[in-house]
């Protein structure tokens, strides 16, 4: 593994490389890098099983990673090749060219985390969220609870209760100093 | 039938050169023509797996385009696991998947302890060696159930799914529960296993071997599913890279990919197995592949209750798991489900709670991208065929 991680240092600036496992590395490379290395690492070092491209939201560092995880069979070992991209302007280059499947998770990128990738099949489709007019629900910032209270309402007759209070007050009355119920730090 | 009217059959050949025309290696499809029809098969069908639907493109009765729709199912796992600490996070990670929860379980269990660091005793590995090849077990009976019924063989599917219950009685005496165990926790296993245990399980797999024998002869032996599923959803092996196929869909195209023997975990390397793999490509040699490793899987129970250790820990030591904290890092854990590759691809930002989960079901590419290449130009009526020969599982697509 380390001969590849050589030969891809000789081509391309590579700004971490983390070793998690003997069978399992991560690298982080530039974006523009990004269709150059997996075309390399699918044609040159036999890399050719994409298991899954997937975002991260960095919402503090305002910069979505994506992680695309890659497998070669002969030596057995799983590459995850990191990019961070900019929040605001959430755009990536498509790989549908190199693995036929790609479209479907750059779909449900588009959807889930609203990072667009031109010139994928689908892209604009909806995957599972069919008339969402929300901001795409995986990004940090959405809010299942406010959504929820938004879009749905309590059946007629029922009152609500504030969980910690009603614990508090209802279920564990008899012990006040109980140590599982309002910590300070939950 | 005649003989004269088969014979006819047999030279009539259709005309191909008309529809659907090609545009961009795409099909052209004008519904005002006349000559299609679209055709909902789901989201509420027996014979699609799950609530999923189809929504196919018909010539008469020929497949001209397929679509996959998901969404019926979709209840947000991975949002609902950013909001929830580590511990409150392993009791819904198995309710991913019904028929096969335990891979579930275990992946996220051993994301986090890889992450925070901690090595689980010698005996838990062992006992969830034995609950992954149980789950396995009870996911590929049910599965045969299914091939068999799909393609109107519906008495396959009672064997297989009452022996299932069997298997289910076991799980319960082990983790009290038939369906979701919720019994790999972060750390080892909740419990030991109950007095007996290693025996029944023993008596199952011989009562299990017989129901399979009988299988054999009602199923393999028959006429009608092997003429049905031989030519059917053809994976050529340069197909397997391209779109991503893994488990037996794979297997059965002469690839040698199991995780298992690949990436070993838990005690796989000290069980004696082998890749079990076929060149078909077809709907029968998935189906064999599969029956195949029905067995395998038969074979490394007995392995597993012979080597099982009676004494020893079963749970290592964790803090306090309220304020448990995981270290900043990320990875990725896989199993072999009977579906195929399964993942866990956790990142810890060094709180409470995950900064993501993400669970990479082996069937999201067989079910859409995989389906909807190989269900064109094939007939209607082999639809759930298909599904069920490339195992789909809906709510691993749509988390």
């Amino acid at each position: 593994m380390e001969h590849i991680i050589n030969r891809l240092k000789q081509k391309i600036e590579i700004e971490s490389i983390i070793n998690q496992r003997a069978d399992l590395y991560f690298i982080t490379i530039k974006e523009e890098h990004l269709e150059l290395v997996l075309s390399y690492l699918k044609q040159q070092e036999n890399f050719t099983h994409l298991a899954f491209l997937q975002a991260v939201d960095f919402i503090e560092d305002n910069k979505f990673q994506l992680t695309y995880m890659l497998y070669n069979y002969d030596i057995k070992v799983n590459l995850g090749i990191k990019v961070f991209i900019d929040r605001d302007k959430s755009e990536m280059v498509s790989i549908h060219k190199l693995w036929a499947h790609a479209w479907q998770y750059q779909r449900e990128l588009k959807e889930m985390f609203g990072i667009n990738f031109p010139g994928s099949p689908k892209v604009d489709e909806s995957f599972v969220l069919e008339g969402w007019e929300e901001i795409p629900p995986m990004k940090r910032e959405f809010d299942t609870l406010a959504y929820s209270e938004k879009t749905f309402y309590q059946r007629p007759g029922r009152t609500k209760n504030d969980p910690k209070k009603y614990m508090k007050e209802k279920l564990y009355k008899k012990f006040p100093q109980s140590t599982t119920v309002g910590r300070k730090d939950d | 039938m005649t003989k004269q009217s088969k014979s006819k059959y047999n030279n009539f050949k259709v005309d191909r050169s008309k529809f659907p025309e090609m545009e961009n290696g795409k099909p052209v499809i004008d519904l005002d023509s006349h000559k299609y029809t679209k055709l909902w098969q789901g989201p509420q069908h027996p014979g699609v797996t799950g609530n999923m639907a189809i929504e196919l493109t018909i010539n008469g009765d020929e497949i001209v385009q397929a679509k996959t729709h998901v969404g019926y199912l979709h209840r947000g796992f991975e949002k609902l696991l950013e909001r929830r600490k580590y511990i409150q996070g392993f009791t819904i990670v198995c309710r991913i998947c019904v028929p096969e929860p335990d891979t579930n379980e275990y992946l996220y269990s051993a994301a986090v302890e890889e992450l925070a660091g901690i090595e689980i005793p010698k005996k838990a590995k062992w006992i969830r060696t034995l609950n992954l090849e149980m789950s396995r077990l009870a996911s590929f009976l049910m599965w045969l159930g299914g091939q068999a019924g799909s393609l109107g063989m519906g008495v396959i599917g009672q064997w297989t799914v009452g022996m299932r219950d069997f298997w289910l009685d076991l799980f319960e005496e082990m983790t009290g529960g038939r369906i979701y165990h919720m019994y790999m926790i972060p750390g080892g296993v909740r419990k030991d296993l109950p007095e007996g245990f290693v025996e029944r399980a023993k008596e199952l797999i011989v009562e299990t071997r017989k129901l399979l024998f009988d299988i054999e002869k009602a199923l393999f032996n028959n006429a009608i599913f092997k003429s049905r599923l031989k030519g059917l959803g053809i994976i050529p092996p340069e197909m397997v890279d391209e779109y991503g196929i893994v488990g037996a869909n794979a297997r059965a195209s002469g690839k040698e990919y199991d995780v298992r023997m690949n990436n070993p975990y838990l005690k796989y390397p000290e069980l004696d197995m082998k890749m079990i793999t076929s060149t078909g490509g077809d709907a029968f040699a998935r189906a064999e592949v599969r029956y195949q490793e029905i067995h395998q899987t038969l074979d490394l129970i007995s392995q597993i209750l012979d080597k099982l250790p009676r004494e020893g820990e079963i749970q290592a030591k964790i803090p306090n798991v309220v304020n448990w904290k995981i270290p900043t890092g990320e990875t990725y854990v896989k199993a072999e489900s009977t579906r195929g590759e399964h993942g866990f691809y956790v990142v810890s930002d060094g709180t409470k709670y995950p900064r993501r989960v993400f669970n990479r079901g082996a069937s999201y590419t067989h079910a859409i991208s995989v389906f909807e290449k190989l269900a064109i130009n094939r007939s209607i009526s082999d639809t759930a065929a298909l599904l069920v020969s490339l195992q789909t599982c809906p709510p691993e697509i749509e988390r």
